[in-house]
């Protein structure tokens, strides 16, 4: 079974780390009490993963416009395929979507994103008291719903990897090709 | 001459004598339009808060500038910086302390004629029991009926002890805070 192109194969992985590194971030400093300098620094640390995510993902989409992936087995249902497809294509929209609500959300604070404490990026709202509590809940069912498919993402590839032996997963990781 | 003249004289001369003092009295600021902020970075970020409590005292004339004199009170505990735990904080001990000073002052030294039709100001800011002076531009203008003072003043946050503690590391907040007034009078 073909893998997908190395490119893809880091974007993926990069993409995940990145996901796992902000989603622990965000529930560790909005449990911190009171305002420390160590809470201000997570919620930087925390944009800046967000919008190294978005960028990632807008190079990953690019590149699996024109790059297709591998075939599935010929053996998997149909029903399961177009399963796959619905849920990638959740994901996709998701990785795009948490990081978007996120930077509208520190908008609405009045709080811009300087990435990497370097770069202001660009201020495309102004700070709305009423905007502010609607974008927190967007970007926190955004989350929940995030998680939700990874967890049926990461469920199922282990499904096909010790169930069904396909090689689905083997897709995915790095290693000389079959 | 004729009687209703003399009347109109009279009126006029009554009308200088009223206005002549108001002159000398301090303008009357309008609250709704005029404000005070202060915009501060947090690892590069700028934030900025809002006073929303502040009585300005400015006695003012077009004819004489360098004469005038002004007398800023600010509330403390108004600033408001968009969100209510972050305003409970701002108030306490290592930042503005506003328990124990909830007035933040200024008072005007001297105004000097500067480039540009604008004054320099010198002044005495107070602000959580520490003063210092200062000095900065301030542009002058008029705005339908009434006079707008407007300027901006840089000022270090650690010469007044805003931000004790760990907030004296000023890679997490910096040092230099601006200053930002524009007060509008009602005449």
């Amino acid at each position: 079974m073909h893998r997908f192109t190395i490119p893809a194969i880091v974007l993926h992985w990069l993409i995940a780390i990145l996901i796992a590194a902000a989603f622990a971030l965000g529930v560790t400093m909005v449990d911190i009490p009171g305002i420390t300098p160590t809470k201000l620094k997570y919620f930087s640390w925390h944009k800046w993963l967000g919008v190294t995510v978005l960028g990632l993902a807008c190079v990953r989409l690019l590149w699996r416009l024109t790059h297709a992936a591998p075939a599935y087995p010929v053996d998997m249902p149909a029903w399961q395929q177009k399963a796959a497809h619905g849920l990638h294509a959740l994901i996709y929209f998701l990785i795009f979507a948490v990081p978007v609500s996120g930077y509208f959300y520190s908008l609405a604070a009045g709080v811009p994103v300087v990435y990497l404490g370097i770069w202001p990026m660009p201020v495309l709202i102004e700070a709305d008291q009423q905007l502010k509590p609607v974008l927190k809940q967007l970007h926190y069912v955004l989350n929940t719903v995030l998680l939700a498919c990874i967890v049926a993402h990461v469920l199922a590839a282990l499904k096909h990897h010790f169930i069904d032996r396909d090689g689905v997963l083997k897709r995915m990781l790095p290693g000389r090709s079959s | 001459m004729s009687t209703p003249s003399i009347l109109r004289r009279g009126a006029a001369l009554l009308a200088i004598a009223i206005a002549l003092p108001a002159l000398a009295a301090a303008l009357k600021t309008d609250p709704a339009k005029s404000s005070v902020t202060a915009v501060f970075k947090q690892m590069n970020v700028p934030i900025e808060g809002k006073f929303k409590k502040f009585s300005a005292q400015i006695d003012f004339d077009t004819a004489k500038p360098e004469a005038a004199k002004a007398n800023v009170e600010i509330d403390v505990p108004s600033f408001d910086l968009g969100d209510p735990d972050v305003n409970k904080d701002a108030l306490k001990k290592d930042w503005f302390n506003a328990a124990q000073f909830p007035k933040a002052t200024f008072v005007s030294s001297s105004l000097k004629a500067a480039a540009g039709g604008k004054l320099d100001v010198t002044g005495k800011l107070s602000i959580k029991g520490k003063s210092a002076d200062v000095s900065f531009p301030l542009t002058v203008k008029k705005e339908g009926a009434s006079q707008v003072f407007e300027g901006t003043l840089p000022i270090k946050r650690l010469a007044f002890n805003i931000g004790e503690g760990e907030w004296k590391d000023t890679s997490m907040v910096a040092d230099e805070v601006l200053i930002k007034f524009r007060v509008v009078t009602t005449q």
